[in-house]
């Protein structure tokens, strides 16, 4: 059996109203969670002119670096990253050693005041995702996809 | 890892390519991108040095369309092709989901490739996968050069597991969506068993 990441209707919305408060709370630009792989999970605030898949893949692999960097000095990770723009941040932490929240803001905000909100949003989104994992672990994952036939991929190239 | 949201309807897979440097891989992926409409794929990302040398990753999000009501995505990655890349490379592999290995079919690559493959049952074992089971289809790349060797030679010495195998040059896109499809099928079918 393969490991899936499956995320259900009830999940989905506990995430989205945590970011969305993140966003109002930090008075930041946008926030995006992202799974260690690279797949955007969920965004908010003011997303449309952002390429957000290029922004999942580009922070996972960011972080992957860092990862890298933090085992060759025998650390466990760097667990937030902070990038400094003329005009817009980039504030980037790990949540629960598995997905990672990305928060953009400008001088409306501040370093501190986006520390402190993501620290509260990072506990809630821990809980939600330490019962997906609990989930996952209880039903053994049955996939979604189990009834598809190599017709349906087949015709995928069609 | 593939990655089901529910919600949304959507299944995205991450599928590397990975193969000795100068083998082809970026070649591939701007050949996928260059062919395929602007509304089935996203922005490519390449983070090369100044002489385009894949530095870190290559990065192609590409629809392939729905299956059964579920919008069906893959992420293309490959992997920079350098010996001395290596811990890059590593961490690319990370949740991935299939890989297709980019053979040189020149003579004198042959080293090069057979490191490659033996580093990448390396790199797969470190994040808990096994290339003997992991989906994985076998590209050989540049056929239209004078000095490659015979498709049969390479396949004996790298395709041990007998997967799906394929002659390219994909420059001019000989065999690069036969390798894609091919791919993509044998995730999809992985997805499917669970």
């Amino acid at each position: 059996m393969i490991q899936q990441f499956v995320i259900h209707e009830e999940e989905y919305r506990r995430i989205t109203a945590v970011c969305d408060r993140l966003t109002r709370d930090a008075n930041a630009k946008s926030v995006f969670l992202v799974d260690k792989n690279g797949q955007l999970i969920a965004s908010s605030g003011a997303t449309d002119h952002i390429d957000t898949t290029s922004l999942a893949s580009l922070t996972a692999g960011n972080i992957a670096a860092t990862g890298g960097l933090a085992r060759l000095l025998g650390e466990k990770e760097f667990s937030i990253l902070f990038h400094e723009g003329e005009r817009d941040n980039l504030h980037i932490s790990i949540v629960a050693q598995k997905v990672i929240l990305v928060v953009i803001f400008d001088s409306r905000s501040s370093l501190g005041l986006v520390r402190l909100r993501v620290k509260k949003a990072s506990e809630e989104l821990a809980q939600v995702f330490d019962e997906v994992q609990r989930r996952g672990d209880a039903m053994g994952l049955p996939s979604p996809f189990a009834e598809i036939t190599d017709e349906d991929i087949d015709n995928l190239f069609n | 890892m593939p990655f089901i949201n529910l919600p949304l309807r959507e299944i995205t897979c991450k599928i590397v390519y990975y193969g000795p440097g100068l083998c082809g891989k970026t070649t591939n992926l701007q050949y996928i991108y260059a062919k395929t409409s602007p509304e089935a794929r996203g922005n490519m990302i390449a983070l090369a040095t100044e002489t385009d040398r894949t530095l870190f990753f290559d990065f192609l999000p590409l629809g392939l369309g729905e299956i059964r009501g579920f919008k069906t995505r893959f992420h293309l990655y490959s992997v920079p092709g350098q010996v001395f890349y290596d811990a890059s490379r590593k961490l690319i592999l990370r949740g991935v989901d299939g890989v297709v290995f980019v053979a040189d079919s020149l003579r004198d690559r042959l080293d090069a490739n057979l490191e490659s493959m033996e580093n990448l049952r390396v790199n797969l074992a470190e994040h808990g996968y096994d290339l003997d089971t992991i989906p994985l289809v076998i590209q050989y790349n540049k056929r239209d050069l004078p000095n490659a060797m015979p498709v049969e030679e390479l396949s004996r010495l790298l395709n041990t597991r007998k997967v799906p195998e394929f002659p390219a040059v994909a420059v001019k896109g000989e065999g690069v969506f036969e390798t894609l499809k091919a791919i993509a099928k044998l995730v999809l079918q992985k997805v499917r068993s669970g």
